[in-house]
């Protein structure tokens, strides 16, 4: 049997593109594949959202697909999940963070359970995109971290990407999923861009998997959305003090993928878990009692958190003291040399 | 020179010119309640539909002692009648042709079975051994809605998509008097407006939402007047006229599979039972005013029309008692078999695949259920 020499690979071009551009071009190759896909929210027609996510939707493919909706979250959602009892694949914008919150009783009473409810008859393909999370000088109401809520919602997927590529992968999946997902867009980074190849964006990212950032062997940082970026630059700064971190990003808080963090802990034995939602009832501690669970024995020092305040959102003047960054996280792997107390 | 030292030149630009974007005439819905029994209009209603109602509503009156009975025995963990609103509940039903869907509230589990929902599927929720007991998709009939109004945009969303594929498909959405003070209702009837859905909108106004009065629900003409806001006719109906009923919401329907858009339909009529068994009407309303409802039932004002028209023949009164009967009895007979639950069902439809925080936890049950069994078998020998 002759081995075949692999052909040569024309390089592909790639150009720099942002977050937003891999969310649109995301949204508009669903909707290309999927004639059952629809957009529909406050703005996302002429205007192509306030982010620019949905630009050009309405124009490729007419109002019926992307729709510019009356301005009532709950109305919005409420009425996305009568179309996917009719067949459709609803993704619904919910423009800010704290928008959503007039839609919760949708999302919670109807979205998340509707498939239980039936037994599995009427399933919710439903994608929430909710913009979260602060640090681009929003007033109040446009800054929220909001996962803690849609975590603690039996029925619901939370994911949020952190990079271009996963922008678009994960939103991908997202929308082929015959299950509700609440899709967090770390609204601080739409602007982040990466080397990108528009003709063959990237795979798309099956949900539920973690990912190794950054390998290390002195302590693990575990974090996702917005903090990644942060984390990254903690654990390059790090070097510094002697300090070797490995970056989980979790990518998706359900279903949390246990496995890679769990195997992440026991090689390092250290773990700060970072985000900027509150750490009182936050996400954190649910992943610190789970390290806990899985890893005590492999356990150097008592898993960390570094969490935004427990305070509602600050005004933008004031965010950068609440936002964890790089200094905040290299105190905390600084008490990662933890000594018991005698 | 400022705008006030000119004041006396200045002469103020007209705002661009301003119409009203419908006439609110033809939306407003009549001073009074419509009726068709004892009135003129029931001499063109056909006495095939008029018999056909009649056996339905004897139908439902029996269905709704039953299963109160079946709550008295513990059968139901509770049950909502619609006692005293039968006309409203059937007419529902027979409006809608078979591609058509029901989105019904708790109340509403007889709309649902005179649609041809298998009565013992329509209580399972109400029984507590799951949800909802039928493929919404077969029976076009949406899960019972436990929260208030929030099934409103549901219905519109179901019947925008409908139009959007291009079926002639029409959403009727149930809710009460209580159920209008709900933001939901309200984002539900601006949508179906706005997008000119094919939905109708029927609140059965029944005096009371649990025990406050309509009086401190809403400070409106009427629960009808609501729709002039939204841009859609509004229409006020005796909820007790089944007659009148089916005829104002076969027209609604008719209006909404023509791309008429949606129609608000309030029916005018009376909850005789209490809001469920766990509740005391005798705290919060008088025996007179039931007893005054209870001249104006819809099954006697039927009653009394067949009979002036000679339409009610000992055959059809005793062909819909034997009916009636015999649907309770196998009713009866069914909800007193323990149902068969397998507990592992609570992980199997969380999601389309389990996660694995799920696996986990059925792992941890299926050991309790096993140490459980393996106790009970003990206990046996």
């Amino acid at each position: 049997m002759t081995t075949v020499a692999a052909k040569p690979v024309t390089k592909p071009v790639t150009k720099p593109a942002t977050m937003a551009q891999a969310l649109g071009r995301a949204l508009r190759d669903s909707m290309a594949e999927d004639p059952s896909v629809h957009v529909l929210g406050e703005d996302v027609g002429a205007l192509g959202g306030v982010f620019r996510v949905t630009d050009g939707l309405t124009k490729e493919f007419g109002e019926e697909r992307c729709t510019d909706t009356p301005l009532a979250e709950a109305g919005i959602l409420g009425t996305a999940v009568g179309m996917a009892m009719y067949g459709l694949r609803p993704v619904v914008e919910m423009q800010f963070d704290a928008f959503a919150y007039p839609a919760f009783e949708q999302l919670i009473s109807h979205v998340a359970r509707m498939r239980n409810r039936t037994r599995g008859a009427m399933p919710m393909p439903i994608t929430v995109r909710v913009p979260y999370g602060g640090g681009i000088g929003g007033v109040e109401h446009h800054s929220d971290s909001s996962e803690a809520y849609y975590m603690a919602t039996p029925g619901l997927h939370v994911v949020t990407p952190a990079t271009v590529a996963d922008a678009y992968g994960l939103l991908r999946a997202s929308i082929a999923s015959d299950d509700p997902v609440v899709f967090l867009e770390p609204k601080r980074l739409y602007w982040s861009k990466a080397d990108w190849n528009p003709a063959a964006p990237t795979a798309v990212e099956p949900i539920g998997r973690a990912v190794v950032r950054r390998t290390g062997r002195s302590a693990t940082l575990i974090t996702y959305g917005p903090s990644v970026p942060v984390c990254m630059e903690a654990a390059e700064a790090a070097r510094a003090e002697g300090w070797d971190l490995e970056v989980v990003d979790l990518r998706s808080l359900v279903p949390f993928d246990d496995e890679t963090v769990a195997a992440s802990v026991r090689r390092t034995g250290r773990a700060v878990v970072v985000h900027e939602s509150g750490g009182f009832g936050g996400p954190g501690g649910e992943i610190a009692a789970r390290i806990t669970e899985r890893c005590f024995h492999h356990l150097e020092a008592p898993v960390l958190r570094v969490a935004g305040f427990d305070i509602p959102y600050p005004p933008p003047m004031l965010e950068k003291h609440h936002l964890p960054g790089v200094d905040r996280i290299l105190d905390a792997v600084a008490r990662l040399q933890w000594e018991a107390e005698s | 020179m400022t705008v006030m030292e000119q004041r006396g030149a200045y002469r103020p630009t007209p705002p661009p010119a301003w119409q009203p974007r419908t006439d609110p005439a033809p939306l407003l819905p009549d001073a009074e309640p419509y009726r068709v029994l004892g009135t003129d209009a029931a001499q063109k209603a056909d006495p095939g539909l008029l018999r056909r109602l009649y056996a339905e509503l004897v139908r439902g009156r029996r269905y709704n002692t039953q299963a109160t009975a079946l709550t008295k025995q513990g059968r139901l963990a509770v049950y909502p009648s619609s006692t005293g609103q039968e006309a409203c509940e059937v007419a529902a039903a027979f409006a809608l042709e078979e591609r058509d869907w029901l989105f019904p509230s708790y109340r509403d589990t007889l709309a649902a079975v005179a649609r041809g929902l298998d009565p013992v599927s329509a209580l399972t929720l109400l029984r507590g051994d799951w949800h909802t007991g039928y493929d919404p998709r077969e029976a076009r009939i949406a899960p019972l809605s436990t929260p208030l109004a929030t099934q409103l945009p549901h219905a519109v969303g179901l019947a925008h998509a409908a139009r959007l594929k291009g079926d002639d498909v029409v959403a009727l959405a149930m809710v009460g008097d209580g159920g209008t003070s709900e933001g939901d209702f309200h984002e539900a009837l601006n949508f179906a407006a706005v997008w000119q859905a094919p939905v109708v909108f029927l609140v059965q106004n029944n005096g009371f939402a649990i025990s406050v009065p309509l009086a401190k629900q809403t400070a409106a003409p009427s629960l009808a007047h609501k729709a002039v806001g939204y841009g859609m006719p509004g229409r006020l109906v005796d909820g007790n006229d089944a007659a009148a009923m089916h005829e104002v919401l076969s027209e609604a329907v008719a209006r909404a599979r023509a791309g008429g858009g949606p129609t608000l339909v309030e029916a005018v009529t009376y909850r005789m039972e209490a809001h469920t068994n766990a509740d005391d009407a005798t705290r919060y309303r008088p025996d007179a005013e039931v007893t005054a409802w209870r001249d104006h039932d819809p099954i006697l004002l039927l009653e009394r029309e067949l009979t002036e028209r000679g339409l009610l023949d000992d055959d059809l009164k005793r062909q819909a008692g034997d009916d009636a009967e015999a649907m309770a009895a196998d009713l009866r007979g069914r909800m007193n078999q323990d149902p068969q639950l397998d507990p592992m069902d609570l992980f199997t439809h969380v999601y389309a695949e389990q996660t694995s925080q799920l696996r986990e936890q059925a792992a941890q049950l299926r050991a309790e259920l096993e140490v459980a069994s393996e106790e009970a078998e003990e206990e046996a020998r």
